[in-house]
């Protein structure tokens, strides 16, 4: 080993410990970033007091970060279904666009001029299948040829991402959209109400909430949530059990797409109004969510949380771009930086480390 | 020949494990030129000792000699220098790569620029020498086991080896493999190294070696001369006689045939049969003992019965009813309990609760489960109750199991186990690695699991225990049931050379 | 298509491709010692705003490309702590460090958006070779950079295959605990190919900033990246095959733009680097057939002796 350090295995992290490594490791994130920020000559304190108030110190604020929250709530809560599988769908963002894109195809070519109450169940179910089967692809390919789930997720991002741009660019390119790169606008009845004058749109949100709790339920509660997680702690156990694998993986598969493609739906039907090209409509909701996913521990109601906090640093992002005329990209190592320590202090709490006097 | 310094002494080693004494101040002395086999049963301590010789282990007490100077070996590194090599069971080979580059993986003094160059000719020099036709190019997953063999042992002369290692080498060999292997260690020796050939075969021992050490339960039992021993003198010292405690067994009858195996034939994880024709009846009320030295067949025999290996030939039949074939979840709802060999890895899911655990095979059923749903309420209660019987220490049944003990944990899979009355209990290796109480404890409930009338395989390389435990006694090897005795008019003696392949002329099946 | 658009369309794959070339050649290397690095976008990215800021202020593009280098190593340095000493999840590892090398790059790239560099790296046409025809313009009409890379990628290839270096480095991907049994320091060598990974990630990053926009343009390098992670698996994780791949994928790139005219989209032809890559993991099934395509064994699992 490289280092004289001896680390000694802790076998249950206690509950306090974790959350605490939680806070701290997201705290000396915030450190980090402000020595970067010192160095690049942006003030960190009065910089991170504009984002705290522009993402939770006004009712706008407040409720922009809320329709952020909601593609990363529906998105994460999926994954963290799949990760508990051990099944490592990477390609959350790919499902996000092809629900989008079903969603639209609903509302702009199948049932133009179906009433709202046919329409928007219509969209959205279109984009859980979409999703689903979106993400069914890599999960058929990993059950039939045993193929790393990792890459040909990842691959599948690129491949929607291509798609929506060759629609948007190609044949359902709008005939008033100036020659934007976008559909044309959803008829009315297409699109999903909003709370006020703001732009949240609510029936999605309260989607994510339930979603989040029936995955909880799911989990802790039902037949198939035990057969998730023995299979993910313990393959062999799930094999001397009788557990399919195969059938947990096409599920959590399923489930996750599927929840990302109603992430797709919420913005195109609540947001967009219309299908934009790949970037507009997702600025990478879907790896965020990994984020999110991990940062809630995998755990639904836990992300509920993570989904909100995270709404808040990319409403934050925004500030940061509009007022001080910083990147977009800017909040990407704010969710990088935040997540290495994450990471780091969750590998850390499983050990007491102390220095190694001798090789043992 | 005896004034001479041994190449290897080992003097009063001591080796202890978490409550087990592996090594009991053992002796060992090899000399210059000789094959030595270090012969007993799995868990004598065998491997342990050469693994401390080969520096994977550090001794507790003892000291070792080698050429008649005082060492100290702290790794394989340190072992290599003092011209002692070890081919392990599991061979370290990189399977991508040629057998040149494995053999100048880590070797010192070759060249930066190709490597495995310079060692070619080394490699058909010594090839040719032992007729072993190894091609250097030869990528290793092109290999058979034996080539794959020969390849480690090439990896250790060219470090230099003056003894060398050999661990249960011919377990993966086919007989001509094994034939050759032979005369590559007498040659070696005649060469003047010294071969240490750890086995549990008497067959091989008493054809290939000089001299014998057999260890029995940590100790030496004593080193003997190969010419003036027999099989039967080994056998006897590799077995033992004394039983160390006796159970209460009351007479039960024995009922009708619950578990019969025709014929069966499957394959191991390598594709290599594993087992042959094997047929075999379980009655109700009856515990059948399969004694047996490990790796002849008995883990494949346990995988089978209890669904997770494939038949390729031969039926199972489950009271009548034909199971062959069928997944572990359909065999285990017609009552098939198993008690797996591996408890932490297959046995149990770590990080779930004890609560959890308790359910693995019955999450499904109208017990615990409501349409989708699990019953927690019922899951708990089942759990207390359990936890409560089988004395089971857990703070909580909520506390995950793998802050459990092994004793605890195997207590925690047997109550999941027999809860709900099995007609037929696998029970393979209960009791190894356990303390004495725990021990007891499985015990009593596997004997009681037959008072009320379940038919019962039960697997063990313990033969006092299978003894003492079964009614009936049947004997693998090589894949097969050589024999089948009542427990209690069983000679040990018998029993032990049949175990040995020895003598395969006892009782047909019943 | 005629003829002369076709082969100014394979001329022009040669630079379009470089990038992939070295930021795959990274990536074999930190694969092939079982390091699964999905951070290379992130890697580039510093390596092209690192390299472009540098070149700027000193007008010196060598040291631009050696600071992109450097920045690279860097950002490969803390995957390699996470992932190697503390064991964590290489996945998630990965995404972590695109994101922190795209937010990172974002921020320290405000000033150059819209700058031109003062001096530019031209092709240095090789004497009496590049009159050769048709070989002439393809070989030895080029800038430095590609033409390391032609050096590069036997090089590397040679070190990996027929070296100590080599067979200690794919050993350690392959079977880590028989590596380190027979003296090999698994945690060095992994450190070693991962930090390598970042350092030809940071200069495949430069070269898009330097020599091919030649901008700063905010996330430009548009998931080259990943395209890279792809292109390792469609290499085989062989150098010789990057070769091949990251020029097959330049022309993709290239042809995009001279094919819109005739009516293919450019996003469906885009598409091709990703479905091909799905295509070559298919291939890739079977135990035996992994092995023989050269995927090592240990990928993305961390090592520790206790665990053996």
């Amino acid at each position: 080993m490289t280092l004289p350090i001896r680390a000694e295995r802790r076998l249950v992290v206690p509950r306090t410990v974790a959350l605490t490594a939680v806070t701290l490791s997201v705290l000396v994130a915030l450190v980090v970033i402000g020595i970067v920020f010192t160095l690049a000559g942006i003030p960190p304190l009065a910089t991170y007091a504009r984002m705290f108030r522009g993402a939770f110190g006004s009712t706008y604020g407040l409720s922009e970060t809320l329709v952020k929250t909601i593609p990363l709530l529906l998105t994460s809560v999926g994954l963290a279904v799949a990760f508990r599988a051990l099944v490592w769908n990477i390609g959350a963002e790919g499902q996000l666009l092809m629900g989008a894109t079903a969603a639209t195809w609903v509302a702009l070519f199948l049932l133009p001029d179906a009433p709202s109450w046919v329409l928007l169940p219509a969209m959205f179910l279109a984009g859980f299948i979409a999703g689903a089967l979106w993400a069914l692809i890599p999960a058929f390919l990993k059950v039939r040829f045993q193929t790393n789930e990792v890459i040909t997720t990842l691959m599948t991002v690129y491949i929607a991402e291509e798609f929506v741009n060759y629609l948007v660019y190609g044949p359902w390119k709008g005939a008033a959209e100036w020659g934007f790169p976008y559909t044309d606008r959803f008829p009315e009845a297409a699109q999903l109400p909003v709370l006020g004058a703001t732009r949240i749109h609510y029936p999605t949100l309260l989607l994510g909430l339930i979603l989040a709790a029936l995955m909880y339920v799911l989990l802790h509660h039902t037949k198939l949530g035990y057969e998730i997680r023995v299979t993910g702690e313990n393959p062999l156990a799930a094999r001397y059990a009788g557990i399919d694998a195969r059938r947990i993986i096409l599920f959590v598969m399923l489930i996750s797409g599927g929840l990302a493609g109603l992430a797709g739906v919420g913005e195109v039907a609540g947001v967009h109004h219309r299908l934009r090209y790949a970037r507009g409509i997702s600025a990478g909701y879907g790896f965020t969510a990994i984020i999110v996913a991990w940062l809630g521990r995998l755990h639904p109601l836990a992300i509920i949380v993570a989904s909100f906090l995270f709404g808040g640093l990319l409403v934050g992002g925004d500030v940061l771009q509009v007022s001080l005329n910083l990147p977009v990209a800017t909040i990407d190592m704010f969710n990088g930086v935040i997540l290495f320590f994450v990471i780091a202090a969750e590998i850390l709490t499983r050990y007491k480390i102390s220095v190694r006097s001798k090789e043992a | 020949m005896g004034a001479e310094t041994p190449a290897i002494e080992m003097r009063n080693i001591v080796k202890r494990f978490p409550g087990v004494i592996a090594n009991d101040h053992v002796t060992f002395t090899a000399r210059a030129g000789e094959v030595h086999a270090l012969l007993g049963e799995n868990g004598a301590g065998k491997t342990t000792l050469m693994n401390i010789l080969y520096g994977l282990y550090h001794p507790d007490e003892g000291d070792i000699y080698v050429h008649g100077r005082r060492v100290t070996i702290h790794s394989p590194r340190d072992a290599i220098a003092l011209g002692i090599g070890m081919v392990h069971q599991h061979f370290m080979l990189v399977h991508s790569h040629t057998v040149a580059e494995n053999a100048v993986l880590g070797l010192a003094g070759t060249p930066f620029l190709r490597p495995a160059q310079s060692v070619r000719e080394q490699i058909v020099a010594l090839s040719e020498r032992y007729r072993w036709h190894i091609n250097p190019d030869a990528y290793i997953w092109q290999l058979s086991a034996g080539e794959q063999q020969r390849v480690e042992i090439l990896k250790a002369l060219l470090r230099g080896a003056r003894v060398l290692i050999l661990d249960e080498p011919t377990s993966m060999l086919t007989p001509g493999e094994a034939r050759q292997l032979f005369a590559v260690m007498r040659q070696m020796a005649a060469e003047g190294r010294t071969v240490i050939f750890i086995s549990h075969k008497l067959e091989e021992v008493m054809e290939v070696s000089d001299r014998v050490t057999v260890l029995r339960r940590g100790r030496v039992v004593g080193t003997v001369a190969t010419r003036d021993t027999s099989p039967h003198e080994l056998a006897r010292m590799m077995v033992g006689r004394e039983v160390l405690f006796r159970l209460e067994k009351k007479p039960v009858q024995r009922g009708e045939v619950v578990l019969r195996l025709e014929g069966v034939t499957a394959l191991n994880d390598l594709n290599l049969p594993a087992l042959k024709e094997v047929s075999l009846d379980v009655h109700a009320g009856e515990i059948v003992g399969i004694a047996g030295v490990a790796g002849n067949g008995q883990k494949e025999l346990v995988e089978v019965i209890t669904g997770l290996r494939p038949v390729i030939q031969g039926r199972i039949f489950l009271d009548g009813e034909e199971i062959t074939n069928r997944d572990a979840r359909f065999i285990g709802k017609r009552g098939v309990a198993h008690v797996p060999e591996d408890r932490v890895h297959m046995g149990v899911v770590p990080n779930l609760s004890v609560a959890e655990n308790l359910i693995l095979k019955y999450y499904d059923t109208p017990s615990f489960a409501r349409g989708w749903f699990l019953d927690l309420q019922a899951v708990t209660t089942f759990a207390q109750q359990k936890v409560k019987e089988y004395q089971i220490r857990t703070p909580t049944v909520h506390t995950p199991v793998k802050l459990l003990s092994g004793g605890n944990i195997q207590r925690l899979i047997l109550a999941r186990e027999l809860a709900f009355q099995p007609r037929l209990v696998v029970a393979a290796h209960p009791t190894s690695g356990l303390d004495v109480g725990a021990m007891e404890h499985v015990r009593q409930l596997l004997l009681r699991q037959r008072e009320e009338g379940a038919a019962i395989l039960l697997v063990s390389e313990d033969l006092d225990e299978v003894l003492e435990l079964s009614d009936r006694v049947a004997v693998m090897f090589g894949g097969r049931i050589v024999g089948v005795v009542d427990a209690s008019e069983a000679d040990v003696e018998a029993i032990g050379a049949m175990m040995a392949g020895l003598n395969t002329t006892a009782e047909a099946a019943a | 298509m005629d003829w002369q658009v076709f082969w100014t369309a394979v001329l022009a794959a040669i630079p379009a491709g470089t990038p992939y070339l070295y930021a795959t050649l990274g990536e074999i290397y930190a694969e092939r010692s079982g390091i699964l690095n999905l951070g290379v976008e992130g890697m580039m990215i510093m390596g092209a705003v690192v390299g472009f800021g540098v070149t700027l202020s000193t007008g010196n593009p060598w040291l631009g490309f050696a600071a992109a280098a450097l920045a690279g190593a860097l950002l490969a340095l803390i995957h390699a702590f996470v992932s190697i000493t503390l064991r964590a999840n290489q996945i998630i590892s990965g995404l972590a460090l695109t994101m922190f090398g795209l937010g990172l790059s974002g921020l320290l790239g405000r000033r150059y958006i819209g700058t031109p560099l003062p001096v530019r790296v031209r092709e240095v046409p090789i004497p009496i070779l590049s009159d050769i025809p048709l070989v002439g313009d393809l070989l030895f009409n080029h800038d430095p950079i590609v033409y390391l890379s032609f050096v590069l990628v036997p090089v590397l290839g040679f070190l990996l295959f027929h070296t100590r270096l080599g067979i200690s480095i794919r050993s350690v991907g392959e079977n880590p605990a028989t590596a380190d049994a027979m003296g090999v320091n698994v945690f060095r060598v992994r450190y070693l190919c991962t930090v390598w990974g970042g350092v030809l990630a940071g200069i495949a990053g430069a070269y898009l900033s330097i020599v091919y926009a030649p901008a700063w343009i905010e996330g430009m390098t548009a998931g080259a990246g990943w395209i890279a992670i792809a292109l390792t698996i469609f290499a085989l994780w062989s150098p010789y095959r990057a070769l091949v791949g990251a020029y097959l994928f330049g022309g993709v790139k290239v042809l995009q733009y001279r094919l819109q005219p005739l009516g293919v989209s450019p996003n469906l032809l885009n598409t091709l680097p990703f479905v091909l890559t799905i295509l070559v993991l298919l291939m890739a099934t079977g135990e035996v057939r992994r092995r023989r395509i050269g995927m090592p064994a240990a990928l993305g699992i961390p090592y520790s002796r206790e665990e053996r």
